[in-house]
């Protein structure tokens, strides 16, 4: 009988070594393991053995039962995990085919510009005012120090609508506005963006529309080496830190003094070259030191206060910036040229 | 302003500076230096040439055979095509092995079998700007004057081998607008003194005051009028050098009359007129404002039609120039002249600048006079134009001046402290220092206990306030040696106000959604400034616009977006999504200003999703917009308040247009453009909303506050309902929301069906209900109980019936 069930337990793991399917193997588990099966044979001839013997080959008898199904357990889980393996072998995709594309729009170059600028002197305590584009001829001019008939106004031939209300030909009205409302007390510390218009014939370099923001701080003691630190500042974050600046003389009617200022041109790092014309240095923005008839009009007392302010061209900011050579393509729209810009930056 | 680097070294030591070092300084220190020109850049072996004979060719009438004696051994042989070539002429002439402007190289070359070795030169070949060549040259070849040196170079000759510097001069540095403005300018920068011309010459013993009278009744607009008389000038030509410095500055050679009024107006910045003495009749000059409708023919030939507000020199009876502007044909010096009349006076700048405006005349001359003249220059230029007339046109001048002088000639006292000077420019200089930088200027400045005392000179018009000075102080001293600081005072937090927030809370929720951001023009053409108005009224106008394309301003957004998408078709990108947020303008009643809306508006057209190798494909729809839309209403905590309608525009599909209303409101609309209008722009089918926005920016949702995530669960009943087809179906859902009572938590549209197996006319509609209630577990019986209203008010609003 131990022979018998030795030779089972053999021919069972055979069987089950052999199976590749899980079919087979459940015909292997019936085949011997089932209650017509070889083993339950062999537990019912146990009668005929002696008292002595008969739980020994009880033992036995269980032992080989378990081995086997213990056999045809692992078997069962390897041949599973290569099933699962089949199958999933079956669904490999191609990972490099493209993805349902999601649609994504993009700010205007021009409002980036103008998100960077307000958010980096936000960043310095300064808030953003807004105001008319149908303007005042008072608030345009009058209010900074341009009377009619002064000589300055030549330098900016304006849209009028009636003869004295015209299309803004720069922020700064809003910089009057704002500074009447404080009602002659500081501090003022304001960032204007917005769109303005001249009468200029649309080419590469020039636009009826456009884009301005200016920047004025008024209060007691506003020196120009505060300007002068504002912009160095600002030159610095929106153009990278190794930019210099430097300050030119010039002339707007509402400062007094008046600068221009440059910054050392990134291309050739200052020892000229066609960006910069040569001279190593671009222009970009105009600024000075508000002018008294400009303070004591918005009812400030220029004896005790001071003030600076600065303006630029977010257009020009961004041309310098990305290298476009043509204004148009800001108010065209194209798509060609608004999707470059869809990549955010990190400063 | 042209200022010749050679004709300033008359009046400043430049010996040891280059014109680019120059022009770096003025730069850095006041005026920006444009560009430094070298006009004989480009030029090499051009001679001045004796014409020794000149013959037609045998083969051609308009070739002339010259020898010309170029100051070698032998003379060139050279063929001249120039009608005014001729024997005895002195000439420029570019050698064989020259250069030319162009890179235009001259070699040995045959014309007809004739050999011609070098060219003869008009000066617009050597590079001279025709308007400023003189017209006898203008058609042909130039002449030197007889006594010009053969062989010597014709560059020099011409002073071509200098360098011009352009100034591009602000408003206020009228004083620059002179060689000696430039010249006290230079002078500061480099702290060197300037040589002011010698005025010396001499006099006839006649006075001027006896043979002429002066008069002036306007004299707010004319405060000092002079007349200089000079006798018996010859006319001609005037010195090759004063020529030469002419054509640098930009002004065409006459003759030495007109040549030597047009020095002294560059040298001074004083404008002169010379008039024909005896043309003048009556020995009298009379300043006055003219008769309405009085006639002038100026020296351009033309009539001009007066004012009265126009300031006019006469002889007492006629007028004979308009001031300031343009001298009249009836005193005009000719080749015939031999006495004239130099008048150098101050007119008031805004009567000069109204008047060159209404005649459209903008001169050399009414360019300074409109800025201001400085007064006490017009007594020395019109003895600098007396001696040069007697110098260059032989002239006799009178003695004196026939006069009328009223001006003030004073100069502007100002005074500043130090402590002003350092406190706005953050520095620390001492008044010998600041006393030093005036001096540098020529300004006449003391110190005395802290304050500096000013004398602005009267050639320094600009110079009027404290801070005039400190701008001239600091430019000089140079803005390179004012430090960095950051302002010092109480800092308040800066920040964006809730409509900046909101603003660019917009453009990150249609991005993220898939629209790009468009910037369109404000200004546009008659018909499209009307179209898609949500404010339909006459839109604002521009007094004169450039063209009628940009004519009137803007009602609404969506015109200038479909151009936008337009463009965009024509160079085949054809899938396109853009919003843009912006003004647009309303005429008011009574308002001067008129009002500005901010409006927010999209344009959708093409494929909204594509994805090509799966198949899938999906072009716009009002839903896509739609869906857009509802994004953003909940992100900016207004979807409960926003409601859409059936809509009607003008430019839009009649059965595809919402109305969409805020707080019962209306404050746009979504829809598809109408065909026709798709036809005429040559769009596919596009999309379209706008918003006003003023209504969302001032609403102010409740506070965000966490509501507790519900422990009971929901039942969900579904209905499928037929109604009519004109029912809407957002009416139904406002019917069931309405009547389902606070246990209804939502209402879902998940099905549409309008076909064959219903009756026609009709359609079905199919809702997922979901009830709840978030403290307790519901009964069946109370959700049957809402739900039985839900069906009697459909069926009794709606005329619903449920879908078998
Ligand atoms: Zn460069």
């Amino acid at each position: 009988m131990e022979e018998k069930l030795k030779q089972l337990h053999q021919e069972a793991s055979e069987k089950v070594k052999q199976s590749t399917e899980l079919k087979e193997l459940n015909e292997v588990r019936v085949a011997y393991l089932g209650k017509k099966g070889p083993i339950t044979e062999v537990l019912k001839g146990m009668g005929k053995l002696s008292a002595e013997e008969r739980p020994k080959m009880g033992a036995l008898a269980n032992e080989v039962r378990d081995s086997i199904a213990s056999a045809i357990e692992s078997k069962q889980q390897a041949l599973e995990a290569a099933a699962i393996e089949k199958k999933l072998e079956q669904e490999t995709i191609d990972v490099t085919l493209p993805g349902l594309p999601v649609k994504v729009g993009t700010h205007h170059p021009l409002t980036s510009v103008i998100e960077e600028i307000e958010d980096l002197f936000i960043s310095m305590g300064y808030k953003i005012e807004e105001g008319p584009e149908v303007e005042k001829d008072y608030y345009n001019f009058e209010a900074l120090n341009l009377p009619k008939g002064h000589p300055a106004r030549d330098m900016q031939d304006s849209f009028y609508i009636t003869e004295d209300i015209l299309l803004r030909t720069h922020t700064s009205p809003v910089q009057a506005r704002t500074m009447e409302r404080h009602g002659g007390k500081g501090p003022v510390k304001i960032i204007c963006p917005g769109k303005v218009y001249r009468r200029d014939n649309d080419d590469a370099t020039h636009s009826h529309q456009f884009m301005q923001i200016e920047g004025l701080v008024v209060d007691e003691n506003i020196r120009m080496s505060d300007l002068k630190g504002t912009l160095n500042l600002f030159a610095k974050k929106l153009f990278g830190e190794e930019r210099e600046i430097r300050l030119r003389p010039s002339f707007f009617p509402f400062t007094e003094p008046s600068v221009e200022m440059d910054i050392s041109c990134k291309i050739c790092g200052g020892k000229g070259c066609s960006v910069c014309k040569g001279t190593g240095w671009i222009e970009i923005l105009g600024a000075g030191m508000v002018h008294p008839n400009v303070l004591e009009m918005a009812g400030f007392d220029s004896e005790k206060y001071t003030g600076f302010a600065f303006g630029m061209g977010p257009e020009r900011i961004a041309m310098l910036k990305y290298g476009i050579d043509d204004i148009r393509h800001y108010y065209t729209n194209d798509y060609r040229f608004l999707t470059q810009f869809g990549r955010a930056e990190f400063n | 302003m042209f200022v010749s680097y050679k004709w300033l070294e008359d009046y400043v030591d430049l010996s040891d500076i280059t014109p680019d070092e120059l022009a770096e300084k003025i730069t850095r220190s006041g005026i920006e230096v444009e560009g430094v020109e070298v006009p004989s850049k480009g030029i090499e072996n051009v001679v001045i040439g004796h014409v020794l004979s000149c013959e037609k060719h045998p083969e051609a009438d308009k070739l002339n055979i010259c020898k010309v004696d170029v100051g070698e051994e032998e003379p060139v042989q050279i063929i001249c095509g120039a009608a005014n070539v001729g024997k005895g002429q002195k000439v420029a002439v570019a050698k064989v092995g020259a250069v030319l402007p162009g890179d235009f190289k001259i070699k040995k070359a045959k014309l007809r079998g004739e050999a011609s070795n070098g060219m003869i030169c008009s000066l617009q070949e050597l590079g001279i700007e025709g308007k400023l060549v003189p017209k006898e040259f203008s058609e042909g070849i130039f002449n030197f004057p007889k006594d010009a040196i053969v062989g010597e170079d014709a560059l020099q000759a011409l002073a071509l081998d200098d360098s011009i510097l352009e100034l591009g001069l602000t408003p206020n540095r009228a004083d620059a607008m002179s060689m000696l403005g430039v010249a006290y300018e230079a002078g500061a920068i480099l702290d060197r003194p300037v040589k002011l011309p010698d005025l010396e010459y001499k006099m006839h013993s006649d006075e001027a005051s006896s043979l002429v009278t002066v008069e002036v009744e306007a004299e707010d607009q004319n405060p000092v009028y002079l007349a200089k008389v000079i006798r018996n000038i010859k006319i001609g030509p005037s010195p090759q050098w004063m020529q030469s410095r002419l054509i640098a500055s930009g002004i065409r050679p006459h003759n030495n009359v007109v040549d030597i009024t047009n020095y002294v107006l560059l040298e001074y910045g004083q404008p002169l007129h010379a008039f024909d003495l005896d043309k003048l009749k009556t020995n009298k000059i009379l300043v006055r404002l003219a008769h309405e409708g009085e006639k002038i023919e100026t020296l351009d030939d033309t009539v001009r039609e007066l004012k009265s507000h126009h300031l006019v020199i006469t002889n007492g009876e006629e007028p004979v120039a308009i001031a300031g502007v343009m001298g009249g044909a009836n005193s005009e010096v000719t080749d015939s002249t031999t006495s004239v009349l130099i008048e150098s006076a101050y007119f008031a700048p805004s009567a000069i600048r109204q008047a060159s405006k209404d005649h459209g005349l903008r001169s050399e001359a009414s360019s300074r006079f409109e800025k201001g003249v400085d007064p006490n220059r017009v007594k020395p230029a019109a003895e600098r134009a007396a001696q040069l007339l007697t110098l260059y046109a032989q002239g006799e001048v009178l003695t004196g001046t026939a006069a009328h002088d009223k001006m003030d000639k004073s100069e502007k006292q100002i005074s500043i402290t130090l402590e002003k000077i350092n406190r706005v420019l953050g520095m620390s200089l001492t008044a010998e220092e600041v006393l030093d930088l005036f001096r540098r200027l020529q300004i006449e400045a003391a110190a005395n206990q802290g304050t500096i005392h000013v004398s602005a000179p009267t050639r320094r018009g600009d110079l009027l306030i404290e801070e005039d000075l400190i701008e001239e102080a600091a430019r000089l001293y140079g803005y390179d040696h004012i430090p960095m600081t950051l302002p010092v005072h109480e800092t308040n937090p800066g920040g964006l106000s809730p409509r900046q927030n909101k603003r660019r809370l917009i453009r990150q929720v249609l991005e993220g959604a898939g629209l790009m951001q468009a910037v369109t023009y404000s200004l546009t053409n008659d018909a499209e400034a009307k179209e898609f108005a949500l404010d339909v009224r006459q839109p604002v106008k521009l007094l004169m616009p450039m063209s009628e394309e940009r004519s009137n301003l803007r009602l609404s957004i969506v015109p200038q977006l479909l151009e936008s998408v337009s463009y965009n078709l024509a160079r085949q990108h054809d899938s396109i999504a853009y919003y843009e947020s912006g003004s647009v303008f309303l005429n008011e009643q009574g308002s001067d200003l008129p009002r500005e809306d901010e409006h927010l508006a999209g344009a959708i057209t093409g494929l909204w999703q594509f994805h090509a190798w799966q198949g899938e494909k999906k072009p716009v729809d009002f839903y896509v917009l739609k869906g857009i839309l509802d994004a953003l209403w909940e992100r900016l905590g207004i979807s409960d308040r926003i409601r859409y309608e059936k809509g009607k525009e003008d430019q839009l599909h009649p059965g595809r247009t919402a109305a969409i209303f805020f707080n019962g409101e209306k404050i746009g609309f979504l829809g598809q453009v109408h065909p026709s209008k798709e036809k005429e722009m040559d769009l596919k089918e596009t999309y379209v909303f706008e918003v006003k926005l003023e209504a969302i920016y001032n609403y102010q949702p409740d506070a965000l506050a966490y509501k507790a995530i519900p422990r009971y669960p929901s039942i969900t009943r579904d209905i499928a309902l037929v109604v009519e087809s004109s029912v809407l179906g957002g009416e139904l859902e406002r019917i069931i929301k309405d009547a389902g009572g606070t246990l209804l938590k939502s209402v879902k549209l998940f099905d549409l069906y309008e076909g064959d197996r219903l009756e026609e006319g009709m359609k079905s509609l199919a809702f997922s209900l979901v009830y709840m209630d978030p403290s307790r577990t519901l009964t069946d019986e109370e959700v049957v109980k809402a739900h039985d209203r839900v069906l009697q008010a459909v069926q009794e609003k709606a005329s619903a019936k449920l879908r078998g």
